[in-house]
């Protein structure tokens, strides 16, 4: 057993590490999230040339092959800089299920694009009735002449609104809620029947809701009717990203409320002198570090079994959830009004790590699943 | 003791239901329904409504144009407002400053203030607290220096709520010498907003709405007139406020509204499998919340009665304002979670007048997350939660 890093983590730790120190500061976040775009395609340029892109894809496909802790390190960065590009959408969802179901050309048609930085995907699965059951499709594709038209509607697509290409979770065969019958699409964004609302999440990350009107679809990605293991895969696999980034953001959420608490005197002391407060800065850092724990947990598992777990990546997302709610509220209470405005950052990081305990299943969710796996 | 409602009380129901179907704007209840923030013209009409109905001075003495209600007249109040989707009147000129000056101000002061603030005809903020003086208020800092017939105010207010919109500020200023000891050297000043050498500037809050300012004060001259009773007293007079105001600050009635609303979106959410209320799991936390509520009820009610008996409110009203502010968090997260993905979206221009785009999401979910950072601030404001509990802990406890 040895949990220290590689040289080569080591080495991508600290490439990411200084990214967030050097030109991610909260004010050149603030003015990406003002821009049109809302991410900077510089970064998204800079994450191509450093190989970040690269890391979720097999050197089969011109990757570096990354493990989940590779993985796991940059967005434990990423955390620490509540970056909003969109490395989730584009490189692990979208980019992982062509990876996983996509045939030779369609890998040589996408990977390279994505990893070069020249390419915004999003995977479109999430309907507005179906919380966070991934077999609950209603949109449909069906086939008329050996071409697949889509129609219905999907919720909340981080990236949606950015995006060239969609990869399109629909129904091909089956009721709303069975396993079987779902397959995954490759559709151009910008064909004239699909109708995108973007708009950008109370977390700064962009997305949109996304109608298919009789849309066609460019091409069948994997095997009609049996994609629901593909998509619970790559499912785990961003679940994992969101639980590394919420370990990050803890860690300077926790750093922050530290430093106010150190700082910030009332009745002539600095309210870190405070048993009462003493011991909630404690619970915090347990929180973090439980959480940090169980992170590792989950991510050497899933290297390790090549595969994975559900079982101990829902113990994972259950217990972050649990910790980025007490940590996040704690924050932003142990600052006082501070906390509350806009100009700070700690209250930017309470909301990434309150929408992290949402996505991809909730806290509750994830602890019932761990139940049941 | 007992629990029902006499026959007058239940009459007084009828009428406060009647006159809430009849006269409250339905533009109001809907956006009250949703979530959403009013604009100053809509506070300003429904307080004029109540006004006209004579239900503006809820807790005014009858002299003054008070409504002379009991106590449980009050709760009925609260509880159909609540749930006909009427907005809270603003309290900082009803419910602050007008009780500081019906019990310590002067006649003149009462002739010229009181029937403008009943009327709603004027915009009251309320200036405590100060970047350095937060939880620790008697820590401030703005000064007023006595000049003649004058005051000369210096200093800045932050968190001002509102304060874009004011015509008065109710200030705690320090009057004393910079010796004196810190609580003896706060008065109480009524200062016009309108002075071209006071100026306001936003703070954006997380949930990215403008609700608090600071509000800068650079030699502002206040007539001596303005000062609310003796220059020193003025910590007393806040202090005497604060706890009558801690009984509101419960929002047992609008937080038991909220509940049922989670409870209708819990059952309509349905992924074609089973509706959202039927998952235990959830179904549980909503009861917690449901029972935890029950029993403030009972502690505000126990707390109104002891009022009513003539008994002052005492310290333990500490305990309202930290479980109902916890109650309300709670139920914040649940419609957080009930909404899903849909608690993402920050979309605030689609509830804008003449919208015509596309909705996001059903408009039970579009503002659950906004409200949820929204509502942080009820744990830190008023007395944070902390202060509350050093209050229990000192004054009741003896600890």
């Amino acid at each position: 057993m040895d949990f220290s890093l590689s040289s080569e983590q080591q080495m991508i730790q600290d490439s990411v590490s200084k990214f967030i120190l050097n030109d991610y500061d909260f004010e050149t976040r603030r003015k990406i999230l003002k821009s049109a775009a809302g991410y900077s395609q510089d970064n998204w340029s800079l994450f191509a040339e450093l190989g970040w892109l690269m890391l979720p894809f097999s050197e089969e496909d011109g990757g570096l092959s990354g493990s989940m802790a590779d993985l796991a390190l940059v967005m434990e960065e990423f955390g620490k800089g509540i970056v909003v590009e969109p490395f989730i959408a584009t490189a692990v969802l979208a980019g992982g299920l062509i990876a996983a179901s996509g045939n030779q050309q369609q890998k040589d048609l996408y990977l390279p694009k994505i990893m070069a930085g020249e390419l915004q995907m999003a995977f479109a699965y999430a309907e507005p009735q179906s919380r966070y059951h991934l077999n609950n499709v209603k949109c449909s594709a069906t086939e008329t002449q050996g071409e697949f038209v889509i129609n219905g509607h999907k919720s909340v697509v981080l990236n949606g609104n950015n995006a060239e290409t969609l990869v399109v979770a629909a129904r091909t065969s089956g009721d709303t809620q069975d396993n079987n019958g779902i397959s995954l699409f490759l559709v151009d964004a910008n064909h004239p029947s699909v109708k995108r609302e973007g708009y950008t999440n109370v977390d700064g990350h962009q997305a949109a809701d996304i109608w298919f009107d009789n849309t066609p679809t460019l091409e069948l990605l994997g095997d009609q009717d049996n994609a629901l293991p593909a998509i619970n895969n790559v499912i785990d696999k961003a679940t994992l990203a969101v639980c590394a980034e919420a370990v990050g953001a803890m860690q300077i959420a926790n750093e922050r409320t530290l430093e106010y608490a150190k700082t910030r005197k009332q009745f002539g002391y600095t309210i870190g002198s405070f048993q009462a407060l003493q011991h909630r800065m404690v619970n915090m850092f347990i929180e973090h570090q439980q959480a940090k724990s169980i992170l590792l947990m989950a991510v050497l598992k899933m290297d390790s079994n090549e595969g994975v777990d559900a079982k101990a990546i829902s113990a994972a997302k259950s217990r972050i959830g649990k910790a980025a709610n007490l940590v996040g509220r704690e924050s932003i209470q142990i600052h006082g009004g501070i906390g509350m405005t806009d100009e700070l950052d700690v209250g930017h990081i309470f909301k990434r790590l309150t929408t992290i305990q949402y996505l991809f299943g909730s806290t509750d969710n994830h602890t019932k699943r761990f139940a049941t796996a | 003791m007992n629990l029902d409602f006499s026959a007058e009380e239940k009459e007084f129901q009828q009428e406060v239901r009647q006159f809430l179907q009849q006269k409250l704007p339905k533009n109001i209840s809907s956006k009250i329904k949703k979530g959403l923030h009013l604009l100053k013209e809509e506070y300003v009409q429904w307080q004029q409504i109540l006004h006209k109905q004579g239900w503006a001075g809820v807790n005014w003495p009858v002299e003054h144009g008070g409504t002379g209600w009991t106590s449980t007249q009050k709760y009925i109040f609260d509880n159909e407002c609540a749930q006909a989707g009427a907005p809270d009147v603003i309290p900082f000129g009803l419910k602050m400053v007008a009780p500081v000056i019906y019990t310590f101000g002067n006649e003149e002061q009462k002739q010229r203030f009181l029937p403008d603030i009943l009327a709603s005809k004027v915009w009251w903020c309320q200036g405590y607290s100060e970047t350095g003086a937060g939880s620790d208020l008697a820590g401030l800092k703005t000064t007023a220096v006595r000049d003649g017939d004058e005051y000369i105010v210096n200093g800045t207010k932050t968190w001002t709520t509102l304060g874009q919109h004011a015509d008065w500020i109710f200030c705690l200023v320090r009057t004393g010498p910079p010796s004196a000891k810190n609580q003896e050297a706060i008065s109480f000043l009524l200062i016009n907003m309108h002075d071209p050498k006071i100026t306001v500037s936003p703070i954006i809050t997380i949930d990215g709405s403008h609700e608090v300012n600071e509000v800068h004060f650079d030699e502002v001259r206040v007539p001596a007139n303005n000062l609310i009773g003796a220059e020193g007293q003025g910590w007393t007079y806040a202090k005497v406020l604060l706890t009558h105001e801690r009984t509101g600050i419960a929002r047992v009635a609008p937080s038991k509204d909220r509940l049922i609303q989670l409870k209708q979106l819990a059952e309509t959410s349905d992924d074609g499998n089973s509706k959202l209320m039927d998952d235990p799991i959830f179904a549980q936390k909503v009861a917690n919340l449901e029972i935890d509520l029950l029993a403030l009820e009972y502690t505000e009610l126990r707390t109104l009665s002891a009022i009513s008996t003539g008994k002052a409110p005492g310290p333990e009203s500490s305990i309202l304002k930290i479980v109902g502010t916890q109650i309300i968090q709670g139920i914040d997260e649940l419609y957080v979670e009930a909404a899903a993905y849909y608690s993402m979206p920050y979309v605030p221009q689609q509830f804008e007048e003449g919208f015509d785009g596309q909705h996001i999401g059903p408009d039970t979910a579009a503002n659950s997350a906004l409200t949820f950072f929204n509502n942080r601030k009820t744990s830190i404001y008023g007395g944070s939660n902390e202060i509350q509990t050093n209050i229990i802990s000192k004054a009741v406890l003896g600890l």
